[in-house]
């Protein structure tokens, strides 16, 4: 039934910039040879700190199913915390992905079948001179290593063109330093 | 078959703690009151309460001193902008974060 | 060149290509993004247009109706109790044959109070004497705003341009935004028949009496009747006006082919879901998955929903085993709405399908795929066990 969608589900709050960061892999994606590209924020009332989930389906053809995922591939944490709080794997595939922006390593992360990779992308981003709690930028960095769809450098620039007017180079290296730093775990 | 009555079913919501879940995990920052500075909190008596007023979700008590239900409050800092006597200050929450 | 937004931002860009001249909203999940981006665009100067902000949706057509009367090209969009807030003009533009150009990003109505998509809003609505066409995605909705305009100054009917809510509207995917000047040469500027014109003033659409009688100059003039008569036969006569437009529409942008029914893998299939919406390509990976279990089913969008385009409903569907409605509304007290006009279209035919309705996503329930597949499987298996009454899909206690 899928035609090859790769389902990538982000976890997150309200304010942190998942959609962000989500929408430029999904510039990346398309420019990138994947045409098919589905991006949707969770439906309904906002809210700083609240936690949300962003979707973000790609494909190399046209993509007509834009219901919710339900098992994604790829799950992208950006707040650790939210690990116990929010269901993070439902659904997650055996084989799949998990990222998670955290100062701990994947060893501490023992889910079963899962690949686990983490960065403490809330450390670099304020290393390299961001405000704090900017971390949807370095979450990309650990994205790009860890799933290995695309170029961290189209990424970057990708990220350069989004952020123009707001540290914009700072914002791409922090997505390469965490690219750098990510450790992806053994199974 | 027993057929339901006309009606049967709303969809109102009356009001009680927990409606929203553990919307305390939504702050960034948690107001801290000084009892120092806090009116009902230095002169002992029922007085001020402000912050027990402006509270749009009911975290605050109106007690001697006012108690702040972390579970719940959402940190919107209505409370550390009204409050006359400047008792409450936004501290970061990653502070009170136990790793 | 391509660009990845939302809905909202795509059917923004069509109001910008289509050069609106007065734009009036009023800000309602999900519609407001759309609403925003308007006022950015004419903000920034790259929209010639008056953007009027108004106090209420009833206020926000108003000022349409009266912008549309000076010969003024005039947007508007809204969302569920938004629409109903301005029910009453809805039915003024009609009948006052103004070509004003309406987005509804369709949500559920209250009571009980809700934010997310169905399509009760319209379809409350579709008796209004607007066109109705409903978009399946963004490049669909960039290009049915534009063509509507081209489709509301030729007929002179207000036309709505419906798109699910967050489904659509807060959903970013790649589109195309065609190059202005070609925009420009498909879409000729408004050139009203009548236009409000202080050098001779008139009354419009004063109370017009139950019988016809003579004007000031001694010709006679219409009743009521006979306005209403013309809006009906010219809605009739609209249907073969919207093929035209997309026919003109396909020739320069090389998009559409199908104005009224949008079919996928239906040529040789035994059985047919037929929706409005998104719905209809989330419905082709479950098409495909029953045809890999050898079951021959097609799916078809319904694009233009009023003037229903019944001569293509029954081109489509007479003669196959059964047809499948889905569809997120009703007619409270009946049937599911689509339903029944499918139904009423196939009547005459000798040879019509067995025919299900299924209700489902009210208030934005989710629609899973796996339920949709489940339930296609079921009526297309045992097309003679589901019985007329609406199928509720996805109720939970």
């Amino acid at each position: 039934m899928n035609q090859n969608v790769i389902q990538i589900r982000w976890h997150g709050r309200g304010g942190q910039g998942a959609i962000t960061a989500a929408k430029i892999i999904a510039n990346t994606a398309f420019v990138s040879g994947y045409t098919g590209v589905v991006m949707a924020p969770t439906f309904g009332t906002e809210r700083r700190g609240a936690p949300v989930l962003t979707s973000l389906k790609i494909s190399r053809g046209k993509i007509y199913d834009l219901s919710p995922i339900t098992e994604p591939d790829i799950v992208v944490v950006l707040d650790h915390l939210l690990v116990e709080e929010a269901n993070v794997v439902s659904g997650l595939k055996p084989g799949g992905l998990m990222i998670i922006n955290t100062p701990r390593t994947p060893a501490d992360y023992p889910f079963p079948g899962i690949t686990v990779a983490t960065a403490d992308v809330t450390t670099i981003a304020a290393q390299v001179g961001l405000p704090p709690g900017i971390v949807n930028t370095g979450i990309i960095g650990a994205f790009a290593r860890a799933a290995g769809l695309l170029d961290i450098e189209d990424l970057a620039r990708a990220i350069e063109v989004e952020f123009t007017g707001k540290k914009p180079k700072r914002n791409a290296k922090s997505a390469k330093v965490t690219y750098d730093q990510t450790i992806i775990g053994g199974q | 078959m027993k057929e339901k009555p006309f009606g049967y079913r709303k969809s109102h919501s009356e009001p009680g703690p927990g409606d929203g879940g553990r919307t305390g995990s939504w702050r960034v920052r948690r107001p801290v009151i000084d009892l120092e500075k806090c009116i009902p909190a230095k002169r002992n008596k029922p007085a001020c309460f402000t912050c027990w007023v402006f509270c749009p979700d009911n975290v605050i008590s109106r007690t001697i001193p006012p108690v702040i239900d972390y579970q719940y409050c959402k940190g919107c800092e209505i409370c550390a902008e009204e409050c006359p006597a400047h008792a409450i200050t936004m501290v970061d929450e990653t502070i009170f974060i136990k790793e | 060149m391509h660009i990845i937004e939302s809905g909202n931002v795509a059917a923004a860009h069509g109001v910008k290509l289509a050069r609106a001249q007065v734009i009036a909203a009023y800000p309602i999940t999900p519609q407001t993004p759309l609403t925003e981006k308007l006022s950015e665009f004419v903000e920034a100067g790259e929209m010639k247009a008056q953007y009027i902000p108004v106090e209420s949706e009833h206020s926000a057509l108003s000022v349409c109706i009266a912008a549309s009367s000076t010969g003024a090209r005039a947007f508007t969009a809204t969302s569920a109790n938004g629409l109903l807030y301005m029910v009453e003009q809805l039915h003024w533009a009609a009948g006052a044959r103004l070509p004003i150009v309406m987005c509804v990003v369709n949500r559920g109505i209250g009571a009980p109070w809700t934010v997310w998509n169905d399509h009760q809003d319209a379809m409350s609505q579709r008796d209004a004497g607007w066109i109705q066409i409903y978009c399946a995605d963004h490049q669909q909705i960039i290009d049915t705003v534009i063509q509507a305009y081209y489709l509301a100054e030729t007929v002179s009917i207000p036309v709505m341009v419906c798109y699910d809510g967050y489904i659509l509207s807060h959903t970013y995917m790649p589109f195309e935004l065609t190059d202005p000047e070609k925009i420009d040469a498909f879409l000729p500027p408004y050139k009203p028949a009548y236009a409000l014109d202080p050098a001779h003033p008139a009354n419009l659409n004063t109370v017009t009496l139950p019988d016809i009688r003579p004007d000031i100059r001694g010709h006679m003039a219409p009743g009521y009747m006979e306005i209403r008569h013309d809006l009906h036969v010219d809605l009739r006569r609209a249907i073969g006006v919207t093929a035209d437009i997309d026919e003109k529409f396909s020739a320069a942008f090389g998009r559409g082919g199908n104005p009224f029914l949008e079919p996928y893998r239906c040529d040789d299939a035994d059985v047919i879901a037929v929706c409005l919406g998104s719905l209809s390509y989330q419905l082709r990976d479950v098409v495909d998955a029953l045809r890999n279990e050898g079951i021959a089913v097609g799916v078809a969008g319904v694009r233009l929903y009023r003037p229903f385009p019944d001569q293509a409903v029954v081109d489509l569907l007479a003669g196959r085993k059964a047809v499948i409605v889905f569809e997120k509304a009703l007619s409270y007290g009946n049937q599911g709405a689509l339903y029944g006009d499918i139904k009423a279209a196939l009547y005459p035919c000798t040879d019509r399908p067995a025919a299900h309705n299924y209700i489902l996503g009210l208030g934005g329930r989710e629609i899973q795929t796996s339920q949709l597949l489940e339930a296609l499987r079921t009526s297309c298996k045992t097309p003679d066990a589901i019985g007329d009454d609406p199928v509720w899909l996805g109720l939970k206690m």
